[in-house]
């Protein structure tokens, strides 16, 4: 197994705290070309900005084997100017408003500072403490002076941090993937061909993954994200049946999900790789949600796809948080996996 | 004279939830000793720091009092749940800032706990509450730890403060958590400073007063302790922006607020008027028809009754994780401060009238 430390918690770290809202990868993109310049055959950025990268195996009859990481994040887009260094802003992906009052976020290339304010709770009364702020009561503020373009992208301001067991980052869906991808591509084993996808817009609707999978065409995929963990309490003290996944129990390998069936020879794989290598996995409770293997599954004839994700908590939010240990033995047993992969595994259904 | 940006940056990274108010006290502590020639901390743990006066008459030297509250609204921890934390409110906080905000735990082991607070999906949730407001009870802090080592940690009454790291925003604005009250106290270090260089008649007591967010316990207590001839308080009024551009709001970096109505003296608020316009201070007028809800309102009716009058200046967003501040503003108000102190004679309360 390829050793596993600080090299790889400060890679991730520098992918979390640049900013790339879906359309705006260019960040995240320069640190990827940089990580993988020296051990790919062959890059290329498309036309819509995902990164390609191949590493050939060595010898006969090697199967094309897709990774796919999305590099990209939820997050905002400037949209019209109030004035006085005042902006109204859309966000872009699935963000709950409720996570936006009092937050601070960079907006644009240069990254200026800005906070998304709230009214004082002393200008309001009871009733109105107890409704949620609509969008079109948030702005982004950049101080009285501030400026800002329309059509300038903005992100959570927070900062990567280790908290014991525990990473807090904002983005971790889903730079944890591409620092996983990146770590693929560096070890990759010798019997495929690695093709490794760096994809864009997955928050808005997979549309990087698609045209990777059309490019490649490779015998098999396996999308790497970050999926929930909903494993808080409930309120009422009751069983949580709903908790999608759960820190601390490794990988989550999917079976469905909300938009696709996961290729169930590629499921039963990865279980069976963990099993016989003792790596921690769990199976992520079917049910909703989606990941790149939707676009990908479904590309040219079809494409035997399975995801695996590193389980975080509070989703699209300003800081989620991730267990280390997940992400190492998500680490584990996809380099062990991929040293297995032959044609047998996707020769017959 | 000291760099204000970051002697306020320096105290609004540090914590002083009402009540608990010590870590930041040692702070400002550090910061007024050499400012002053006594400094004392108050039973309940206000900081007391006498400049004394050049002042020499029959009897004992008038002062006057400036308190600048330091405490901070914040949050306690009420349950634990498989290493989770539920918590409650120290002060007024809108439940609606607390989703994703990063947070300090400050633990029974001593130790300060990087948390972040966390909304549960619906999922988890009663279905009345569906995509609504979530009410602080169904919050939780998670601080990333295991939960046996919270156990070992985490106790029940301990504190949450705010800590997401101050931003500089364009335009000579300082935006964080705590703002208010720490702005207050780095202006009253402004008027200190001034004061090295500037004669004056009047003892000076720069009070850094505990739980205004509360119950005014420091006012109160400071105020009867001191017995000071006139008391000032220094506080935050509300900014102009998004979400706030009634009739109690004002420009921010346009000036320094001269606050009238019932908790002020007339008489106070004409002399710093006359002074303001003398020295061309940009000031603006904050009416406050009832309570003016700042250290204002308990000095006044302290012992048999304290002139009082309320300097304050614009801040957005007040009570958020990000309540933001002009330090221009913050600078007129130390110096329009310093200025109104070096003005007192000796006979200022006897010419104290009302009209």
């Amino acid at each position: 197994m390829p050793s596993f430390g600080s090299a790889q918690l400060k890679l991730l770290e520098k992918l979390c705290n640049v900013i790339a809202v879906s359309g705006d990868e260019g960040e995240v993109r320069k640190i990827v070309l940089e990580e993988i310049k020296d051990v790919a055959d062959d890059v290329r950025v498309d036309a819509l900005g995902n990164i390609l990268a191949t590493r050939l195996g060595r010898g006969r009859k090697r199967p094309r084997v897709m990774v796919d990481a999305h590099m990209d994040e939820v997050g905002f887009m400037i949209v019209a100017d109030d004035g006085d260094g005042i902006y109204r802003f859309e966000p872009v992906g699935g963000i709950d408003v409720r996570h936006l009052v009092g937050k601070q976020v960079f907006v644009g290339k240069e990254r200026t500072a800005g906070v998304i304010g709230g009214k004082p709770i002393h200008l309001m009364d009871k009733d109105e403490q107890t409704k949620k702020v609509p969008l079109e009561g948030l702005r982004i503020d950049l101080g009285l002076t501030g400026k800002a373009r329309i059509g300038d992208r903005a992100g959570f301001a927070t900062k990567f941090r280790r908290v014991g067991p525990s990473i807090m980052s904002k983005a971790i869906d889903n730079r944890i993937g591409v620092a996983t991808v990146i770590e693929l591509l560096k070890h990759a084993p010798s019997n495929i061909d690695l093709c490794a996808a760096f994809t864009v817009q997955e928050e808005i609707g997979l549309r990087g993954a698609k045209v990777a999978a059309q490019y490649f065409n490779p015998d098999l995929a396996i999308a790497i994200d970050s999926t929930p963990a909903n494993d808080l309490p409930v309120h009422d003290g009751s069983e949580n049946v709903a908790y999608n996944t759960k820190l601390g129990l490794g990988p989550a390998v999917y079976i469905a999900d909300g938009s696709t069936l996961h290729d169930p020879r590629l499921v039963r794989f990865l279980q069976g790789v963990g099993e016989a290598e003792s790596i921690p996995y769990q199976l992520r409770q079917p049910g909703g949600g989606g990941t790149d293997s939707a676009a990908i599954q479904r590309a040219l004839t079809g494409i035997p796809t399975v995801s695996l994700s590193v389980p975080h908590r509070y989703t699209h939010s300003p800081i989620s948080l991730s267990r280390v240990d997940d992400w190492k033995n998500t680490l584990n047993l996809l380099h062990a996996a991929l040293k297995k992969i032959t044609f047998d595994l996707i020769a017959k259904r | 004279m000291t760099e204000l940006l970051p002697f306020l940056k320096s105290i609004i990274s540090v914590s002083g939830v009402s009540g608990y108010e010590t870590p930041v006290a040692r702070l400002i502590e550090e910061k007024w000793r050499p400012l002053v020639d006594e400094i004392r901390l108050s039973r309940v743990g206000s900081l007391h720091g006498l400049k004394k006066g050049s002042g020499k008459g029959k009897g004992k030297r008038p002062s006057v009092m400036i308190a600048t509250h330091m405490d901070a609204i914040g949050m306690m921890v009420s349950k634990i749940t498989d290493g989770f934390l539920h918590i409650t409110k120290v002060g007024g906080i809108d439940v609606r800032v607390l989703p994703g905000a990063i947070v300090s735990v400050h633990a029974s082991s001593g130790e300060e706990l990087p948390g972040v607070i966390a909304m549960p999906s619906s999922k988890l949730l009663p279905d009345s509450v569906g995509d609504g407001v979530l009410e602080i009870h169904y919050l939780l802090v998670d601080t990333g730890l295991t939960p046996r080592e919270v156990e070992k940690k985490v106790r029940v009454g301990d504190l949450v403060s705010f800590a997401n790291d101050p931003m500089e925003l364009a335009g000579d604005i300082l935006s964080g958590h705590t703002i208010d009250n720490r702005a207050s106290v780095a202006a009253l270090t402004v008027c200190l400073e001034e004061l090295q260089t500037k004669p004056h008649l009047w003892d000076v007591w720069a009070v850094a007063t505990v739980q205004e967010e509360t119950s005014y316990l420091g006012a109160y207590t400071s105020a009867f302790d001191i017995r000071p001839d006139i008391a000032i308080a220094v506080d935050g009024t509300f900014a102009q922006g998004p979400g706030a551009n009634g009739w109690q709001s004002f420009p921010m970096g346009k000036g320094v607020g001269l606050c009238v109505g019932p908790n002020m003296h007339p008489f106070l608020h004409k002399k710093l008027k006359e002074l303001a316009e003398k020295l061309e201070i940009p000031w603006f007028l904050d009416v406050t028809p009832a309570h003016s809800g700042t250290d204002a309102y308990p000095m006044q009716v302290t012992a048999e009754g304290i002139p009082t009058a309320l300097l304050d200046f614009p801040i957005r967003y007040m009570h958020t994780p990000v309540e933001s501040v002009s330090i221009k503003d913050l600078q007129r108000t130390g110096r329009l401060l310093a200025e109104f102190i070096a003005s007192l004679e000796l006979d200022f309360v006897e010419s104290i009238v009302w009209e």
